[in-house]
């Protein structure tokens, strides 16, 4: 058998942050109680008729705007129709023929290199309900249903099948989560589903233009499932080809539990979606000004950020990376470096020491964060002054998360002024030079390692407030030459 | 006797996407109604309607949208009295069987 | 009798203190309740709500504060547009126990006027039909002749509005079920253009179609309560931001000098004669009033029905999915899983003719037929607005039948194709979005009525309003009434 190509599309949904569903005035907010959220439209009751929210249809634009889309000038909504008990209508308002937007690029990097992956379509419709099963789907007698969830703005964004390996479909999806968080479009929290993925997964061989049978993967609630699902998805269609099986055309959810994909044995008769343009709702013109008007309230994006970061504050480009992971994390850096003016070594206390306390991409807890922009420039600056060492900084700084102090008061009421008085320090090297003759001894027999031994004492003796620099500067001068 | 518009098959297709059971007299009776009723429709293909647009709102709007403003929900007790197995907050539905 | 009054006489009385909301409420349900056992119009009868609000309504007139003209005036609603705490069945098994917790706009705007609730009246399931046989729970009969039909899908608000059992009602119309019914209980029955009114609340057969409409005794009556409802709604998308003009001050003026059309292809092969002939002779009245007929040409007309039975039902089976055991209205319990439950539900659910049209929109809707079916019927959507179009350059109002025949017997028609010819000359004006009347215009020898219709460009209600006003006063068609009272045969 010829060398397998593997060929992964991805359709992403991702939850609007609109304050109002999609199509009435319900709240969005997560954590009601079951069907407290719901009114006659979202529950579909008879009479009902939506009403388009303008914020969706802008964050839509916004995020095609992001990703290189076209946005179409005539756009309209369609009626899907599945029977599901979570959907109230048994139709989802969706975009058909006539999306929001088309033909856009993602740049992802894997591995160093760098890739484009075309983006087909984005289009807006209402999410659906929550069922609640009693035990596993398979052996439930009954389900129960919660509508709140129900008319939520969704935005789909379906990628063209362009992705070769699962590591660059995880990369695809983590680089789309940063944008439409930049964006301020979606909270890309996929544990409690505001981003969810669906996937597309074929082989053929490879050099082959044409597309190999697919199979869809649901259920992969977080970027190590997608990761693991689709690796899984890879392995188990190559055993199956290379044992002369054919691949079946088919939806497969994801079991984390049991780390495989199970076949959801769908038939082909329920994938009648009999769309058509729906009447309730007339179309979308969307003008160029009303496009240009929302251009120029983008924020610049991760990948253009990425770039300022390097050439600008000279950061490394694994740093600039991580730092604009998230748009709360780069816009603390750039915060921290507006009142503090050496980039590289905010840099390195963001990224060793912020970012041992909450994950990069995390915007909720960046901006949460107990120490401001404001408080970690003033503790550099107490380093810089020499009022503090940087290793007394370290602990300054884990108190100052703990209680969200600021340095200068944590320094003053812990005593921590740094020992820079060299008549004070003089008699304490003298001490240890006294106390240690075995390793004075050593330093003068020519090994070196024993100074570190000497300055470790002094800071001991000092309680880690002597100035390090002090401290060597004392001990050569004391030591006997060699 | 010209070629039927509708096979029994099919009734029994479409009624599967529409969800109606039928019985088997049902599916004859609803076949040959059928069958006229798109005899009948079938006079629209004498029409040439190549490059005439479609119409799907009677009066041509475009644009209508509401701000993002929250309004209050119907209370959740309102929103079950209706339904035909209430199970505490909750609608509750049959075992589902994946088609 | 206060139930004979229009509601302009009626509101001039309460003005006046000759007599009161609660009188008139009273007197209606008197009536409902001697009468509607031999017509069965109504559906549900809210007395005691009634009662009250006619009672609040006298006291708006004691202080001298009335909301408006319809202040105190006893209406009745079709039974699909909802009713807060008032079950609303859509004439449907499916949805005989459905309690909405909301209102319909019109309901709401009603309300807000003063209006007084009589009851839900009875109509077609989910308004498919043109004879309210289709009704889930009984027929409704032409007061004129109760051994027939009173038309349909609005046929108990017609009905009502004939015999006198509301001061006005509201129906809706997607392919003619104002104004057929109208025509055939010999009442005036209102179609707005789409848009006009707001659907919010009317429980939707096909969305791109229906409109909500009144029934009067008059013409100035269906122009006050027009007035009423009419207008922009948030809720309603489709519902457009037109200014709503005084539509009883549009009504005078006469009607000298309007060009109004005679579309030849209304006048079809197996129009009752007798129809014919007194259609002519309202054109005639017409011209003797000042108008100008001229004959203009609406030449897709023949293909409006088949384009029609495309759209209207695929939008209903996309409209009727909900319906399902889930939410609200019937379950059918018992089935081994949720397929089973949906299956028999819908089934229990629907009757014949809502089986029927749920099957065709979903054929025409499915996959390898949208085009053939669905899209097709849009493209000839368009040529019928076109003919319109075209012939309102010409015309300020076009004249024709409402219906090619009168009320048919109880039973008569079996066919599904034979009824629906019913509506061939009506859904014309819903495929376009136009406004449409038909005014009382004569009998036939057997003593059933005969409808006028008239049709008028795209929220011009006023000028439709205005030729129907002046015809009206031209002739005494409307003020003859059925005689209900005598025994039943
Ligand atoms: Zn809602």
């Amino acid at each position: 058998m010829n060398d397998l190509e593997t060929v992964i599309g991805l359709e992403v949904h991702a939850q609007l942050l609109t304050r109002s569903k999609m199509f009435c005035g319900c709240s969005t907010a997560f954590g009601a109680a079951p069907n407290s959220q719901t009114c006659p439209v979202c529950q579909g009751m008879p009479g009902a008729l939506p009403v388009i929210n303008r914020s969706a249809v802008e964050f839509g634009i916004r995020t095609a705007l992001a990703v290189g889309c076209r946005v179409n000038e005539h756009h309209r909504f369609a009626r899907k129709h599945y029977y599901y008990p979570d959907m109230p209508k048994n139709f989802q308002i969706s975009q058909y023929e006539e999306p929001l937007a088309e033909h856009g690029v993602l740049d992802i990097e894997v591995g160093g290199s760098s890739r484009t992956i075309g983006i087909q379509r984005l289009h807006l419709e209402e999410d659906v309900g929550k069922l609640i099963h009693e035990g596993p789907l398979e052996t439930a007698q009954s389900s129960t249903v919660d509508f709140n969830r129900a008319g939520v703005p969704l935005m789909e964004i379906v990628s063209r099948p362009d992705m070769r390996s699962p590591a660059e479909a995880a990369a695809y999806l983590r680089t789309l989560r940063t944008i439409v968080v930049y964006l301020g479009v979606c909270d890309g929290n996929m544990e409690e589903g505001s981003l969810r993925c669906d996937a597309n997964v074929s082989l053929r061989p490879a050099g082959s233009p044409e597309l190999g049978v697919k199979v869809e993967i649901k259920n992969m609630n977080s970027f190590r499932n997608v990761q693991h699902a689709l690796e899984y998805e890879v392995k188990r269609q190559v055993r199956a080809l290379a044992e002369g099986e054919k691949i079946v055309q088919e939806t497969r959810l994801w079991d984390p539990e049991r780390v495989r994909t199970v076949s959801m044995r769908s038939k082909e008769y329920a994938h009648d979606y009999r769309y058509f343009p729906e009447p309730d709702l007339p179309p979308l013109q969307v003008e160029a000004r009303w496009v240009e008007a929302i251009r120029a309230t983008l924020p610049e994006l991760p990948a253009a950020r990425r770039r300022r970061f390097a050439g600008g504050y000279g950061l490394s480009a694994y740093d600039a990376d991580r730092l604009t992971q998230g748009r709360a994390l780069a816009d603390y850096f750039e915060t921290t470096v507006r009142e503090y003016d050496k980039p590289k070594i905010v840099a390195n206390w963001v990224l060793n020491e912020l970012l041992r306390e909450m994950p990069a991409d995390d915007d909720r807890a960046v901006a949460a964060c107990p120490i401001p922009p404001r408080n970690l420039a003033g503790l550099l600056r107490l380093i810089d002054d020499g009022t503090i060492s940087g290793k007394m900084a370290k602990d300054v700084f884990e108190t100052m998360y703990r209680t969200g102090q600021d340095a200068p008061s944590i320094v003053a009421r812990e005593g921590l002024t740094q020992v820079a008085d060299a008549g004070e320090l003089r008699r304490v090297v003298d001490q240890v030079l006294a106390a240690h003759p075995k390793v004075v001894e050593d330093w003068r027999g020519g090994k070196k390692a024993a100074l570190g031994f000497l300055v470790g004492q002094v800071m001991k003796a000092t309680l880690g407030r002597a100035n390090p620099a002090l401290v060597n500067q004392l001990l050569g001068e004391k030591l006997p030459k060699g | 006797m010209t070629q039927p518009k509708i096979s029994l098959s099919q009734v029994e297709h479409v009624a599967r996407l529409a969800r109606l059971e039928l019985s088997e007299a049902d599916k004859e009776r609803m076949r040959r109604e059928l069958d006229g009723i798109l005899s009948y429709i079938d006079t629209l293909r004498a029409l040439q309607t190549d490059g005439v647009e479609p119409t799907s709102h009677a009066v041509p709007l475009t644009n209508v949208m509401r701000e993002d403003e929250p309004r209050p929900s119907v209370p959740q007790t309102d929103m079950l009295a209706n339904a035909p197995d209430p199970s505490g907050e909750f609608f509750r539905v049959p075992r589902i069987i994946e088609e | 009798m206060l139930t004979r009054l229009t509601i302009e006489d009626l509101a001039a009385r309460f003005r006046r203190g000759e007599a009161t909301p609660s009188q008139a409420a009273a007197a209606y349900l008197e009536r409902i309740e001697a009468l509607d056992g031999r017509v069965n119009a109504f559906l549900t009868v809210t007395r005691q709500a009634a009662l009250g609000q006619a009672a609040e309504a006298d006291a708006r007139f004691t202080a001298g504060r009335p909301l408006s003209p319809l202040d105190g005036i006893p209406i009745a609603l079709k039974d699909l547009l909802c009713t807060r705490g008032i079950r609303t069945t859509c004439g449907s098994r499916i949805l005989e126990t459905f309690v909405p917790p909301y209102d319909a706009t019109v309901m709401a705007r009603l309300r807000a006027a003063g209006a007084v609730l009589l009851g839900k009246l009875n109509m077609d399931e989910f308004a498919m039909g043109s004879s309210t046989e289709h009704s889930a729970f009984f027929p409704t009969r032409n007061p004129w002749d109760l051994d027939r039909v009173p038309g349909g899908s609005s046929g108990g608000s017609a009905a009502a509005a004939a015999a006198d059992l509301a001061a006005a009602t509201l129906g809706s119309d997607t392919g003619g079920s104002i104004r057929q019914p109208a025509a055939f209980c010999g009442t005036v029955g209102l179609k707005p253009t789409y848009g006009r009114v707001s659907r919010y609340g009317l429980i939707a057969f096909a969305s791109s179609l229906d409109q909500i409409g009144p029934f009067a005794k008059t013409v100035a009556d269906a122009a006050l309560v027009l007035g009423v409802i009419a207008g922009a709604d948030p809720r309603d998308s489709t519902s457009v931001d037109v200014p709503v003009p005084d539509y009883r001050a549009a009504l005078e003026g006469g009607i000298a000098g309007l060009r109004v059309g005679i579309p030849a292809e209304y006048f079809i092969d197996g129009i009752d004669p007798e129809v014919e002939a007194a259609v002519k002779a309202a054109i005639e009245v017409l011209r003797g009033l000042g108008a100008r007929p001229e004959a203009v040409s609406l030449p897709h007309t023949r293909y409006g029905l088949a384009a029609y039975y495309v759209i209207a039902p695929a939008e209903a089976s996309s409209n009727l999915a909900r319906y399902d055991g889930v939410k609200y209205g019937l379950r059918v319990p018992g089935g081994r899983d949720l397929i089973e439950m949906y299956g028999r539900t819908r089934a229990a659910g629907f009757g014949t003719e809502v089986k029927r049209r749920v099957m065709l929109g979903t054929y025409a809707l499915s996959a390898g037929y949208y085009d053939a079916y669905y899209g097709k019927a849009q493209r000839v959507r368009t040529l019928v607005r076109r003919d319109f179009q075209e012939a309102f350059e010409r015309v300020d109002v076009l004249a024709a039948p409402t219906t090619p025949g009168v009320a048919f017997t109880l039973g008569e028609k079996t066919d599904p194709l034979q009824m629906y010819l019913n509506d061939i000359l009506t859904i014309p004006v819903n495929l376009a979005g136009l406004p449409g009347v038909s005014v009382p215009a004569g009998f036939t020898t057997s003593g059933l009525p005969i409808g006028l219709q008239l049709i008028g460009r795209a929220f011009d209600e006023s000028t439709v309003l205005r030729a129907a006003h002046a015809y009206e006063r031209a002739t005494d068609w409307h003020l003859r009434k059925p005689t209900l009272e005598a025994p039943p045969r």
